[in-house]
């Protein structure tokens, strides 16, 4: 019996912790999101204008899913088309932030809004950002 | 008798609340000089827009208009002040009396063409709307007319310190409002102050 109520005990906190940690890594993901990307890409991701480009429903996100960790590191320069419209100014990359962080930024803005990309593993984003240029 | 003066001083009360509702306050310090009360008032300036034009107090005679503090390269607030910015100049797209000024307080790299670059991508057109730059103490000083800050900060995202309050002036270079331009709910309630000041324009 007494052996019965600590498995049942582990298997709560189990569930709590697997719980908990889901529900923070999405929400770091919006967090982060927030904190670095909206000044410019918006809370809505739609950019502004033709000074910086969208990420909502943008074809140059989904077609470029293998870049985007180092992107966000490294940032960007020079001339990139979204959507059939020309952008070109420099993105600073966000050299603070870690693997695991950068794994969750993409992955809220893969799913934010009306965007339905894929989300991506953690070894994927790591692959990617060890071979960044 | 009694009790037919009771419903016009209630009328009187009562209009002049409707009266202080309807008008805009002027904000600043009030000072009274021989008997006049002397307002809170924009200083002279002179600047260059993003088309080379020399733009002074003159250039918004007449007109009301919305003042506010930038830099291009700004990694932070800017964006989404000039993007309700936008959304102020499209809920008013017909009335040519509301112009905006803008003020880049980074002298050192937003010469005239790069602000004009960046009034390229954002749609932004020089009959409506002024990115000046120009001399820097003149920039940083004006700011506090705006009640605004403006100042070289190396510690600031950047490089520049500065609040992003978008402000309307009058045409007697008063400030009649002012709200926190990077949030939206402010903004609209922002942009109910602009419709009251040009209906006191057309009230003349």
């Amino acid at each position: 019996m007494k052996a019965k109520l600590i498995a049942i005990w582990f298997a709560a906190l189990g569930i709590i912790l697997i719980s908990n940690c889901t529900s923070s890594k999405g929400q770091q993901g919006e967090y982060l999101y927030n904190v670095y990307c909206a000044p410019c890409h918006m809370e809505d991701g739609n950019g502004l204008e033709r000074l910086y480009p969208p990420l909502n429903q943008a074809d140059f996100l989904a077609e470029n899913q293998e870049h985007i960790p180092c992107i966000i590191r490294h940032g960007i320069e020079g001339k990139i088309i979204v959507n059939g419209v020309e952008f070109n100014e420099p993105m600073a990359g966000i050299e603070d932030l870690n693997d695991v962080e950068i794994n969750n930024i993409i992955n809220y803005i893969n799913q934010a809004w009306d965007n339905d990309i894929p989300t991506v593993n953690f070894k994927t984003t790591e692959e990617r950002l060890q071979q960044c240029p | 008798m009694k009790y037919i003066l009771l419903p016009i001083a209630m009328m009187a009360i009562l209009s002049a609340c409707v009266e202080e509702e309807r008008q805009l306050p002027i904000y600043g310090e009030v000072d009274i000089v021989e008997g006049d009360t002397i307002y809170h008032t924009i200083r002279d300036f002179t600047f260059m827009d993003q088309d080379s034009q020399i733009i002074t107090n003159e250039t918004f005679a007449d007109h009301i208009y919305i003042a506010d503090f930038f830099f291009t390269t700004c990694p932070t607030i800017c964006p989404k002040v000039k993007q309700q910015l936008i959304r102020v100049r499209d809920a008013f797209p017909d009335e040519g009396r509301l112009k905006f000024l803008s003020h880049s307080i980074d002298t050192r790299r937003d010469s005239v063409p790069t602000l004009r670059k960046f009034a390229d991508k954002l749609n932004i057109s020089s009959d409506r709307w002024h990115l000046v730059t120009g001399d820097k103490k003149d920039l940083y000083d004006i700011a506090e007319d705006y009640f605004s800050i403006a100042k070289e900060d190396p510690n600031a995202p950047g490089g520049y310190d500065h609040s992003g309050y978008i402000i309307l002036v009058d045409k007697n270079r008063h400030i009649r409002a002012y709200c926190d331009g990077t949030d939206p709910d402010k903004v609209d309630a922002f942009m109910k102050d602009i419709q009251k000041l040009i209906d006191e324009i057309d009230e003349g």
